[in-house]
């Protein structure tokens, strides 16, 4: 093998004097600048794997200088590498050199791609946790000021990130220091960066002391939550969360809910939309006290908000809200301050607010109790179920469960059936899917009876749709009936049906029967696969469409090893044979797989 | 605000109030007359600092120039501007499903605000828009374990150490790299893309509608603006343009065919069909004509530097609007009213159609625009006093100052004077731009691109 590579040739291993262990790595570090991205990817994937055959100290000198110049690289390679140097420290000779790393993070933090920044800023901050207290400040801390301060917002809107990581572990002085920096770029002159001062406002705050986070972080709050771009205003929202728990009632009072209050009226409706959407929190963090005297007229508000996109968002929110009201007097607040709006959005001029609301609204049974339920919430059940957008209806269908529990569906099922039926029969197939999908749901809550009654011929009419996804629907959707009702029901009411599609004129409907009886034969059992299905199939073999003959090919491999051995040998092998003489490949091949699998050979 | 501040009193130092003299820096492009249509230029732009300047051309390539720095042995010229990067950015296609060709041309191309060593601008055609991002590089790798430099593969026993490679410098190198391509969100033509001044978001007009984009998503964007009506026999306007404010992220306008400039407030809800406000002058009933509506379509709009005013281009004249006045703009200036008798054959041989875009000076003092036979336009908006030059490589000496030109609209043409007959409407200034800080100006005559500055004594 030695000196066999003769030029032009790749060499495949070293050999003779060379060190056998080195050639691999020799590949991998050459990798780490070949032209294909794919080979530099992997190789950067590899790079704990280098470090290690370079020793801790040649990773130092020589392959962190040239990984810190390898900026130019595609994002992926930069978002690997990244990755890779937060777990590194060990490979560099552990904490003592943990500084070792922070030259090439550097540079991948205020490169232009925001998710190689962000990798970059977590690995910092995991890096950060393994200095020193004294390297920290040696290393750590210079390089957030040098990122604060930099030219370009990149690297600014990365610091942000770092603050919280250091200051715990600071000396007083910077950490005055790091809390000025911080200060300065919530108010940046570009909005990337005070938007991200903003979203890590609260994480800030969290490590900070209580008499700072009053002092300084509040007013901070209060600028960005009055800043003059909404992108900007809605992350304060945000940080409100957490500001608000690390306060007590009287200061958050005072400081932090006259900004909330602003939020919630601000003249932005993505700012409104962040305070729906955040409410649940808000509410959290605020305690029960605030929320009853602000939050839930706040929320009125919001639910009648003039932008659909922010009443959709409350709508989303109040089944949320009013399972955590103290219940102590929770039934009042929600029948006299909540209801009321909740009513006007059952008939919102907007589809998507009320299908919000109708994701929700039956859960609030369960929280008004019978009465109530029948009494309030029924009405706003029925009239969403009469809603001329599928989607409401289907949410309400969806959740019957809930209703279910408290008053039983009876109360419901004089309007679920007509609602149902329209659904079963939208020109829409999706809707028609959706709808398939609750069934065994509405077949559980309803009962066999009722089911048999109304909505068992629907069941069938899906099996014929002329949209193959509803009739694959349809067959999957037996097969859970079945399992729910048991096999003297499906012997009773489905299979004659079933069967009886075997002489449909349509080859199409011909084979539903035999995807019907791969689905139920397993959950009908052997006595009526053998008496009543397996006759069909064996007839279908004799069907003038190839498709069919080889469905029924490979139902007979499904169905075979539910017969017994005598059924199998007597009647199906035959069967089989012949259609393994088939003109069709199709056919031959599928009875020759169904012979193999049977062992019938 | 100090910049700002000090920005004018550089302005007001070097104008005085006294008109600035045009000379000739620069021509680019091809000396022939037999012009290439690949080779047209579409569209100018200056990026943030002045530094660079960006073409686009029929072809779908982007020509960025670099100003030199500034030589100090010679102190009254300033930096000229050299081909920095040529790359190109879209290619013709074909739309199989509507049988419709796209073409490459570039309708406009946007620079980012720079957010590092790099820089990052837009380019559109009629329907992708693609963000690309111009870098250097100065090093390179050098050092392989298992090959020499030159690709020879090297004996692999002799390989007993690893080494790492390492940078090295070399020539500086300048790489236009795509990083996100915006496809597939419009119907119709594109005509306007606005990069808004949260740093995040820009939106993209086409005939009918305006979409909103993060830039750093490309799957998804959101419809802001929908004019298209149910039946569209029943269309009676299309969007021209629009432009996000300079410094109200939630404000955005777009001109309409109609002569209308629509302000919508992004606060105000989620769609902004409804406008927050609607500018509009009415119609002079004296002048009214078959060519009245064609003549009132706006081409372009640009908001001022300040955000306080925005200026429109029709075909006959450019108009100053403050954004606090709906009922009428502020100021008007007649670009080429001497075509008014001639637009019966401007609308035979199409040109009545031409777009014509304009632009600010830095301070907001001077605006331009263009007009036929390469002459163009500037409006000294104090002064009110206005002047028409010509791009022309008849006196391409550098320092050569620009003689002023003079159309006679009608009797007798005295000496100097063009008379109207005589103008050539096949020689066209679409597209100019003026550097955001300094008197340097940028002409885009059909395949040349003529770089004029103010003399410097």
């Amino acid at each position: 093998m030695a000196g066999a590579a003769g030029p032009g040739r790749v060499p495949g291993a070293a050999g003779g004097d060379g060190d056998d262990s080195l050639y691999p790595i020799a590949v991998l570090i050459d990798e780490l600048r070949n032209e294909d991205v794919q080979l530099r990817l992997n190789s950067i994937k590899k790079l704990s794997t280098i470090a290690l055959a370079l020793g801790v100290e040649r990773t130092r000198t020589e392959l962190l200088p040239f990984l810190t110049d390898t900026i130019y690289d595609e994002d992926e390679v930069l978002l690997a590498l990244a990755e890779q140097l937060g777990n590194f420290t060990v490979l560099v000779g552990g904490p003592d050199f943990a500084h070792c790393l922070l030259p090439p993070l550097e540079s991948l933090a205020t490169v232009e791609e925001t998710v190689v920044r962000d990798k970059a800023v977590e690995s910092l901050r995991q890096i950060s946790q393994e200095h020193t207290p004294v390297a920290l400040e040696a290393h750590f801390v210079p390089l957030v000021k040098r990122l604060a301060s930099g030219d370009w917002f990149t690297s600014r809107t990365s610091a942000c990130g770092l603050f919280s990581v250091c200051y715990p572990r600071a000396s007083s002085t910077v950490k005055a220091e790091i809390r000025q920096h911080f200060c300065s770029l919530c108010s940046d002159d570009t909005p990337m960066v005070r938007r991200a001062a903003a979203s890590k406002l609260g994480e800030f705050a969290k490590v900070l002391e209580l008499e700072s986070v009053k002092n300084e972080i509040v007013p901070l709050f209060t600028n960005l939550a009055s800043d003059e771009q909404d992108s900007v205003r809605l992350l304060a929202v945000e940080a409100c969360v957490s500001i608000a728990q690390l306060l007590s009632q009287n200061d958050l009072e005072t400081l932090v809910m006259p900004t909330l209050r602003q939020a919630a009226e601000d003249k932005s409706w993505r700012v409104r939309y962040m305070v729906a959407d955040k409410f649940s929190e808000l509410q959290k963090a605020v305690g029960p006290e605030i929320t009853q005297n602000d939050l839930v007229p706040a929320f009125q508000n919001l639910l009648k908000d003039c932008e659909a996109e922010v009443r959709a968002a409350a709508a989303h929110k109040v089944k949320e809200l009013c399972e955590n009201l103290p219940v102590d007097g929770r039934e009042t607040i929600i029948m006299n301050h909540i209801l009321p709006f909740v009513k006007e959005l059952v008939s919102d001029s907007n589809q998507h607010v009320k299908s919000a609301l109708a994701s929700v609204i039956m859960g609030l049974s369960t929280i008004l109790g019978k009465e109530n339920t029948i009494e309030h919430l029924l009405p706003l059940f029925l009239a969403q179920l009469k809603d001329e957008c599928p989607e409401v209806r289907l949410n309400i269908i969806s959740n019957l469960d809930c209703v279910n529990e408290v008053i039983g569906i009876r109360q419901l099922s004089q309007s679920l059936l007509p609602a149902i039926v329209e659904l079963a029969e939208d020109a829409k197939w999706r809707v028609r899917l959706a709808i398939i999908e609750y069934m065994p749901l509405l077949a559980g809550q309803l009962g066999v009876e009722f089911f048999d009654e109304k909505l068992n011929s629907l069941c069938m009419a899906w099996l014929v749709d002329h949209v193959y996804a509803i009739r694959e629907a349809a067959t999957n959707n037996l097969m859970k009936l079945v399992e729910k009702f048991g096999a003297d029901w499906a012997q009773n009411t489905i299979v004659p049906k079933v069967l009886g599609m075997a002489n449909d004129p349509n080859y199409l409907h011909r084979m539903t029967t035999l995807f019907c009886i791969n689905a139920l034969s397993e959950a009908c059992g052997q006595e009526i696969t053998t008496k009543q299905m397996l006759p069909i199939v064996l007839k279908m073999a004799g069907d003038q469409v190839a498709n069919v003959r080889f469905n029924v090919a490979k139902s007979l491999q499904k169905i075979g090893p539910i017969l017994d051995s005598s059924a199998l040998h007597v009647e199906v092998k035959p069967v089989l044979q012949k259609l393994g003489q088939d003109e069709d490949m199709d056919v031959k091949y599928f009875a020759q797989e169904a012979i193999n699998v049977l062992a019938l050979a | 605000m100090f910049l700002k501040l000090s920005l004018r009193a550089v302005f007001l130092g070097a104008g005085g109030g006294n008109d600035i003299q045009w000379c000739f820096s620069q021509v680019k492009g091809a000396v022939d007359d037999d012009v290439a249509e690949a080779d047209i230029i579409s569209t100018v732009e200056f990026n943030h600092s002045g530094e660079l300047l960006a073409t686009g051309d029929k072809g779908g390539r982007v020509v960025i120039f670099q100003q030199e720095q500034e030589n100090k042995t010679q102190t009254h010229s300033r930096g000229e501007y050299n081909v920095y990067s040529t790359f190109q950015s879209h290619e013709p296609e074909f739309d199989y499903l509507k049988s419709l060709e796209i073409e490459e041309k570039i309708n406009k191309i946007r620079w980012l605000p720079q957010k590092n060593a790099a820089q990052f601008l837009l380019s559109t055609n009629d329907k992708t828009i693609k963000l690309w991002k111009i870098s250097e590089r100065d090093k390179r790798p050098e050092g392989y374990n298992l090959k020499e430099e030159d690709g020879r593969y090297r004996d692999p026993t002799t390989v007993t150490t690893l080494r790492v490679p390492v940078f090295r410098p070399m020539d500086l190198m300048v790489e236009a790299s795509p990083r996100r391509i915006f496809a597939n969100a419009h119907t119709y033509h594109i005509n306007s893309i606005s990069i808004n001044s949260d740093y995040e978001t820009y939106l993209s007009a086409d005939d009918l509608r305006i979409n909103l984009w993060h830039l750093e998503i490309t799957d998804r964007s959101f419809n802001i603006v929908d004019i298209k009506p149910a039946n569209m026999e029943e269309l009676t306007e299309v969007i021209t343009a629009a432009e996000f404010h300079p410094n109200s992220c939630n404000t955005f306008v777009y001109s309409s065919s109609k002569g209308t400039i629509r302000l919508c407030d992004m606060r105000a809800s989620a769609l902004c069909d409804r406008h927050s406000k609607l500018f509009e002058e009415p119609e002079d009933p004296s002048n009214r004509s078959f060519f009245s509506e064609i003549i009132s379509s706006i081409s372009d709009v640009k908001f001022s530097h300040s955000g306080r005013y925005m200026m429109t281009r029709d075909y006959l004249s450019v108009k100053i609007w403050d954004l606090n006045m709906e009922n009428r703009p502020v100021e008007t200036y007649q670009v080429h009213e001497y075509l008014r008798s001639k637009l019966c054959s401007l609308y035979e041989n199409d040109c009545i159609f031409d777009k014509f875009e304009c632009c600010w000076n830095g301070s907001d003092s001077v605006v331009m625009t263009g007009s036929y036979n390469n002459f163009f336009r500037m409006f000294d908006r104090n002064t009110k006093r206005d002047i028409t030059l010509e791009a022309s490589r008849e006196n391409n000496k550098p320092r050569t100052v620009l003689k002023p030109r003079k159309v006679c609209a009608s009797g007798k043409r005295k000496k100097d004077e063009i008379s109207v007959d005589s103008l050539d409407f096949n020689k066209k200034i679409l597209h100019t731009a003026w550097h955001p800080k300094e008197n340097i100006i940028a002409v885009a005559t059909t395949n040349n691109l003529y770089i004029f500055q103010d003399k410097v004594n």
